[in-house]
């Protein structure tokens, strides 16, 4: 059995997450839920010129939803809305199991939650992030401009 | 210890090194009751009640004398006072809109424990808003425990009823149900107990309890999924009017109305499961076999064994504390910095099976200010490996989560 349960990139990104606050001056924000669980994240965006200029988030969950909204984040900030958005639909793709390796590469560190796909119950921890990531950039969003 | 139990468990067989830990979710089912429920229908199938030929009336017979086994295992009165459900839910549930509707109104009140399974809280927050009754909470201590005092005093002039189980499924505390029927009757007001976790682990007599109902479910007591039962008092259950309408209800219908059936059918309208009340018979007379003392005796030695060794392990903390009689083979816990999922998920990896997230009994976790908790739960087939297996996991999860210990 593996000792190293979950990904060390995982394991790092929940304990000493860097994105894990608040965001004043925060264009817009969500809060995202997963009520079996219990996971909560309430994400914060600044989006500027269709760029998102900076991004944190908060609230309390499980270990796969907290290192991939942290991850998410790493991956996000800097990119324009619809980079983010290209790159939400190519995580879904990963979990859904039907990704290339090219486009793994473009998901960098997210491309550790690649394995959860795997465990159904938890599917929907990983992706929590990004769903609340995908309201706030929908097209009739705050976020979109 | 006695002899282990496992060979009697087929899925002990299929996956001889998984630790099963989930037993208050759903216990194992025995050989003798998955083969039970399949000669059934191999031998006796037919829709029952209706016996104008030899088969249906074998299906009738096989139906009525598991009834009978249900009464006799919980000291009931009568047959009549045994109602077939699919689960404890669904008994719950017929309590609520059968009587409630038919008896509660706005100046009425419903008080429900705290550490209640959703199942004995929803159906009664649905009456509440349905007849304008009030709901009230009782609460208890961080250890589960519910005093005398605390519920006469809860207890008003309008309370009609109150609900709680004998064993919660997240303390694993047996509450002292047949003095709270005491203090609930010289109110005048009834009382509803949810068995699911202690009927397949103690022994439960509803005339010594005195209570009013009892709602349990076999899948719990190694019978199969989709079979429970109600126990009501007979007059109580007269003058409530059917739960769901239909087939094998009936004395006789016009185009006005109906005759209602005598009791129990007139609660069990529709073709009824006969196959997992055969189940149910039999699991009845597999833990008859085994003897609640061999079952207590077990349960209570591996609780014990379980929570001497957790209380060593630094960083957990159980949930209605730390003595190990408290807990009847159902020990709640918390890790420090761990999130439940994560500590379901690592005791899945080493093929032990645990259960995570609030059991169903939020607003407890709100009440005891903890958000989700883990939990295992035992039953007479698990054997002091399973809890060795338990603890050497349970020590890895905090470094395999990053932490120093």
């Amino acid at each position: 059995m593996p000792d190293n349960f979950y990904d060390e990139v995982l394991i790092d990104h929940n304990l000493h997450p860097q994105h894990l606050h608040g965001l004043p001056g925060a264009t817009c924000s969500h809060a995202g839920m997963n009520p079996s669980c219990g996971d909560e994240i309430t994400l914060h965006l600044t989006v500027q010129d269709g760029v998102i200029a900076d991004g944190a988030f908060t609230g309390v969950g499980c270990a796969v939803s907290q290192a991939s909204a942290d991850i998410m984040l790493d991956l996000i900030i800097g990119r324009t809305v619809e980079e983010a958005r290209a790159l939400t639909a190519l995580f879904r793709k990963m979990i859904a199991g039907e990704i290339t390796p090219e486009e793994l590469e473009q998901l960098e560190e997210a491309g550790a939650l690649q394995n959860i796909a795997r465990m159904p119950a938890r599917v929907k921890c990983a992706l929590l992030s990004w769903r609340t990531l995908e309201h706030l950039l929908d097209p009739d969003g705050t976020a979109a401009g | 210890m006695s002899l282990s139990r496992k060979n009697d468990f087929p899925v002990f067989a299929q996956f001889p090194d998984m630790v099963y830990l989930d037993s208050a979710a759903t216990a194992q089912k025995p050989a003798a009751v998955i083969e039970a429920e399949a000669a059934y229908y191999r031998e006796a199938n037919a829709n029952p009640l209706r016996g104008l030929y030899d088969l249906s009336v074998r299906a009738t017979d096989a139906y009525e004398n598991a009834r009978e086994a249900v009464r006799g295992f919980i000291g009931a009165a009568s047959a009549k006072e045994i109602v077939f459900t699919r689960n404890a839910t669904e008994s719950l549930n017929l309590i609520a809109y059968s009587l409630g509707r038919a008896e509660l109104c706005a100046n009425d009140e419903i008080l429900v424990a705290i550490s209640e399974h959703h199942s004995n809280m929803l159906p009664w927050q649905m009456l509440a808003r349905e007849t304008g009754a009030k709901l009230r909470y009782l609460e208890c201590d961080s250890s589960g425990i519910y005093t005398e005092e605390a519920l006469r005093a809860a207890l008003t002039p309008h309370t009609k009823i109150f609900a709680i189980a004998q064993i919660s499924n997240v303390f694993g505390r047996i509450q002292p149900i047949a003095e709270f029927a005491k203090i609930c009757h010289e109110n005048g007001t009834l009382i509803v107990c949810d068995g699911a976790q202690s009927v397949p682990h103690i022994p439960v007599d509803v005339q010594a309890l005195d209570v009013d109902f009892l709602a349990f479910s076999g899948h719990k007591m190694f019978a199969p999924m989709g079979i429970g039962v109600l126990y009501g008092k007979e007059a109580l259950l007269q003058k409530m009017p059917p739960f769901l309408y239909g087939g094998e209800m009936i004395e006789y219908v016009t185009r006005e109305g109906a005759e209602y059936a005598e009791l129990p059918h007139k609660f069990e309208a529709g073709t009824v499961n006969v196959g997992g009340a055969v189940g149910l018979h039999v699991a009845i007379g597999y833990i008859r076999s085994v003897g609640f003392a061999e079952i207590m005796q077990r349960e209570d030695a591996l609780t014990a064994l379980a929570v001497e060794q957790m209380r060593r392990i630094p960083h957990i903390q159980i949930i209605g504390g730390d003595d190990p009689a408290a807990h009847h083979g159902i020990v709640t816990f918390a890790v420090e910095g761990v999130h439940p999922h994560d500590i379901a998920a690592i005791f899945d990896a080493d093929g032990i099976a645990v259960r995570a997230g609030h059991h169903c009994a939020q607003p407890l976790h709100q009440h005891l200010g903890v958000p989700s908790t883990a939990r295992m739960s035992l039953a007479f087939y698990n054997d002091e490996q399973d809890i060795e297996k338990f603890i050497d996991t349970l020590k890895t999860v905090r470094r395999r989560m990053g932490f120093a210990g």
